[in-house]
């Protein structure tokens, strides 16, 4: 018992950038459009957020930054792929190699900086919960946070009229245009909620989950993410226990070292990459699973009346 | 203003949009430097021939587009077939690790054989890196942009892993690399007072039969109207999952073989990071190349100018290096919009009832 709650903490701390970047593209995704930029805003979000905390060392204010950093880039990815139409893969892989240099250009002064946190207040306060305390106690606001994240994400798109619409987009654009619905409105904003999340996404881990910032920090969990919402085949709840799976598969390495396994740190530190892969095969096997879950409009840009 | 499609794409832009494309990447590059504190035409200028100012300059030029042009061929041919490789730079790295294999055990042994079996071993190294996510592509419809981009993270690991190890040299004063490569591991060097060495002619080779391959071949011709439309293509009796395989496998062996042309030449040596992001790079080189061998030759040599000129920031301009793949990507970002012209026209409505045509 004692080995379980150290390990169920851990887990949640390091699934927690996930479940705000797969969330947020998921989002995105159900209303049509495919951002494989995730990494790259990540990356801005990163960076953003961890210059804001080293010049002000407020937390909030670092969030915010990053979320309105990685929204600019959402932004243009919006234009070029929703109004201009650009190949959504090329741009988002335009995307990525954009937000990966910029965050290395403007953060170089930054590297080998570290962040003192504070223990948050609000943390504090949730340690006096019973029961549930010695667990809330240990994680950062962001990490509930997160959960709410989930519930709303869940709530929008199967109860209320808003989600409706946004799945309708991504389903049937042609038809939603026709019933008076603004196709391309509605793609911008589920595009720019998606960049918000990878912002937070960013945010957390640069400021709460290393409190460091270097180059390659972001290793690849923008494109996990990506992958996480095929995986969870479109749907917020998958989605939300997958982000947990690679939560897992990220400090295994610390449960192998515990464990005394000694494998090669190099080897465990591959194993999200190669979890991700196995999930990726095990759910797109299934075609017609697949093709039953996938927004129908996925990657197709939009043509009003054409 | 909105935008209408074209009956058939605009030849003058195919042609412009490059063109408009690194104007505007230019104005960029002025800001940047402007923000700098420095006088940002001047500084252009400088940026962008001071890396040439020599002949030593121009060799290095020539040894950073080689493998950006090899590479940029193979991903050519799979873009153009609708496959989207991403993880040349895994192939890449798998590349150097086969043939670093060869090199570190044959060693000076090896004599003349040994750099013609590194080049292969680098290249069958890259044609397995590659095979994964085309097999899984193929037998379990997994998306090759996941797959591979992911086997770039475990290439890089598994490199990280025998430098930091097995490969290790014992005289290395504990540094993260490998013992210097046997002279025999190393391609020659064809003109004396610079780095270029015989492993470009590997891309001038790739150019070539990448042209004849896309613009002469049947081969090339059903890989094209597989990426127009897979539905036709398999009407018309073309398979796709050959396609795939084809994609694939020729980019992973020449991104091996780009690999190999690093470690035996430049670098001389093997490092964990032994690839300054050519993978990705190459990328863009395909694509602002539009997809064709001739257009990859000039915009490798263009983005291995970009490496330069960000290397001569560092040193002299004290810019972060980086300044290379910003630049890099707000190019593609350019050729990406402006390319939407090549098949709409913009029109803009002053009024419900009036149009003018652009």
């Amino acid at each position: 018992m004692s080995q379980i709650l150290p390990i169920l903490i851990a887990t949640l701390i390091a699934g927690t950038p996930l479940v705000y970047a797969a969330l947020g593209e998921l989002v995105t995704e159900r209303s049509g459009v495919l951002n494989m930029g995730v990494e790259g805003m990540m990356v801005v979000g990163a960076v953003i957020a961890f210059i804001t905390m080293q010049t002000t060392g407020e937390l909030w204010l670092a969030v915010m930054t990053a979320m309105l950093a990685a929204m600019v880039l959402a932004l243009m990815f919006s234009v070029l792929v929703v109004s201009f139409r650009a190949h959504q893969v090329a741009v988002g892989l335009a995307m990525t190699i954009f937000g990966t240099s910029f965050g290395s250009f403007i953060g170089k002064s930054y590297v080998g900086m570290a962040i003192v946190m504070e223990p948050s207040t609000l943390s504090a306060l949730a340690s006096k919960i019973p029961l549930l305390g010695i667990v809330l106690g240990q994680l950062h606001p962001l990490v509930w946070l997160s959960w709410a994240l989930f519930a709303g994400v869940w709530f929008f798109l199967y109860r209320t009229r808003s989600g409706l619409i946004v799945r309708a987009v991504g389903e049937a654009p042609s038809s939603a245009h026709a019933i008076g619905y603004p196709v391309v409105l509605i793609r911008y904003l589920c595009t720019l909620f998606g960049g918000a999340m990878a912002g937070v996404a960013g945010a957390y881990i640069s400021i709460v989950y290393t409190s460091l910032w270097t180059e390659g920090l972001i290793a690849g969990r923008g494109w996990i993410a990506v992958a996480l919402v095929v995986f969870a085949t479109w749907r917020p709840g998958r989605c939300f226990l997958g982000a947990y799976l690679f939560g897992g598969a990220t400090i295994a390495q610390l449960f192998a070292q515990s464990a005394g396994i000694g494998l090669p740190s190099e080897l465990m530190s591959a194993l999200p990459y190669l979890v991700t892969i196995l999930v990726l095969v095990l759910i797109s096997r299934n075609a017609t699973l697949m093709r039953l879950n996938v927004p129908a409009s996925l990657g197709q840009p939009f043509v009003a009346g054409g | 203003m909105r935008f209408e499609r074209r009956p058939k794409p605009s030849t003058l832009m195919i042609f412009l949009s490059p063109v408009i494309s690194l104007v505007l990447t230019a104005s960029v590059a002025m800001v940047i430097f402007a923000s700098a504190g420095l006088e940002p035409l001047g500084a252009l200028v400088t940026f962008l021939t001071a890396p040439l100012a020599d002949l030593y300059g121009v060799g290095e030029l020539l040894i950073k587009a080689a493998p950006l042009v090899l590479i940029g061929i193979g991903l050519a041919i799979g873009f153009r077939a609708g496959i989207w490789n991403v993880g040349a730079e895994g192939q890449l790295t798998a590349g150097v690790i086969f043939g670093g294999y060869v090199a570190l055990h044959f060693g000076p042994d090896g004599g003349l054989s040994v750099l013609p079996a590194m080049v292969i071993s680098g290249a069958i190294g890259g044609m397995i890196w590659a095979a994964i996510p085309a097999f899984l592509r193929v037998r379990f419809n997994a998306s090759e942009i996941l797959t591979s981009l992911m086997l770039n993270y475990v290439a890089g690991l598994w490199l990280t892993w025998l430098i930091f190890g097995p490969w290790r040299d014992p005289a290395g004063f504990n540094f993260p690399q490998s013992e210097p490569l046997a002279p025999a591991a190393l391609f020659p060097i064809l003109v004396e007072c610079t780095r270029m060495n015989a492993s470009i002619i590997f891309a001038l080779i790739a150019v070539v039969m990448g042209w004849i391959l896309m613009k002469r071949s049947f081969i090339g011709f059903q890989l094209k109207v597989t990426g127009l439309s897979a539905g036709a293509a398999r009407y018309a009796g073309f398979s796709v999952t050959r396609a795939v395989w084809i994609g694939m496998l020729v980019s992973g062996a020449v991104a091996g073989m780009a690999g190999v042309g690093e470690i035996a030449g430049p670098l001389a040596q093997i490092f964990p990071n032994a690839s300054p992001g050519y993978g990705y790079a190459a990328i863009i080189v395909a694509y602002l190349g539009r997809l064709n061998p001739l257009g990859i030759l000039l915009s490798g040599l263009l983005m291995a100018l970009l490496y330069l000129a960000g290397d001569l920031a560092q040193m002299s301009l004290g810019m972060p290096s980086s300044i290379t793949g910003l630049l890099q990507s707000t190019l593609l970002f350019f050729l990406l919009t402006a390319d939407v012209l090549v098949h709409h026209r913009i029109r803009f409505k002053t009024s419900g009832r009036k149009g003018v045509t652009v």
